[in-house]
């Protein structure tokens, strides 16, 4: 379900845009930035914030 | 060109878990790529009438009793355990509470991730159902035979 949200969210960028998405470790931090990249996008960075939440950039191609 | 992965899903309960686990799948399969399909026949169309409560919708007396007491997407009973409709309420306050998607919110990403909906001519006919009834995002209205053609090729799951 986090992909279909994070999906959701990055179909209404424009090519070129960044965005920042919060994941917590485990499947979401494991598939989301696996499926993004699947899909073109470019996974610019993944940096753990605080516990178990990572912060991952992507940008739309 | 390489085509699409696929994946058709025939959606017959009308139980909420049941219906939740539907768009469940066909959210996600769909977010990562996958061409999906939902077939809704029988208790599954209870889930994409325009109507989401229980209303007297259909023609004939006992199409539009029968109907009200099946209801919409609104009214969908649990399987197990449903207490006179209390527990789908309860679940749904339970889903919110630990930020898992709402029936309502899978199903509005079904159709933003553009799923595609098919409702079974025959159980319409037995349940006096029209193509009225049901949301607009319904692209057809189908048979076995087309089904099973939309289907070829991919994976089908049966809820």
């Amino acid at each position: 379900m986090t992909f279909v949200k994070a999906k959701l969210h990055l179909e209404q960028l424009e090519p070129g845009d960044t965005t920042d998405i919060l994941l917590t470790a485990g499947e979401p931090l494991d598939n989301v930035p696996r499926t993004a990249t699947e899909q073109g996008y470019q996974v610019l960075a993944s940096v753990h914030v605080r516990d178990n939440i990572h912060r991952l950039t992507i940008k739309k191609p | 060109m390489a085509e699409k992965n696929k994946l058709s899903i025939i959606s017959m309960s009308g139980d909420f878990d049941k219906v939740i686990a539907v768009f469940t799948l066909a959210s996600g399969a769909a977010a990562v790529g996958y061409e999906v399909t939902i077939f809704f026949t029988f208790w599954g169309l209870n889930s994409i009438k325009k109507k989401t409560g229980r209303s007297f919708i259909g023609t004939g007396f006992l199409a539009r009793f029968f109907n009200f007491l099946l209801g919409g997407r609104k009214s969908l009973p649990l399987s197990r355990l449903n207490f006179g409709g209390l527990s789908p309420i309860l679940m749904t306050g339970m889903m919110e509470g630990k930020n898992v998607a709402t029936l309502e919110e899978l199903f509005d990403a079904s159709k933003a991730l553009g799923v595609s909906f098919y409702a079974c001519e025959m159980a319409m006919h037995v349940l006096g159902l029209t193509r009225d009834d049901f949301i607009p995002e319904v692209k057809d209205v189908l048979g076995v035979a087309s089904f099973l053609e939309l289907s070829k090729g991919g994976q089908t799951l049966f809820i």
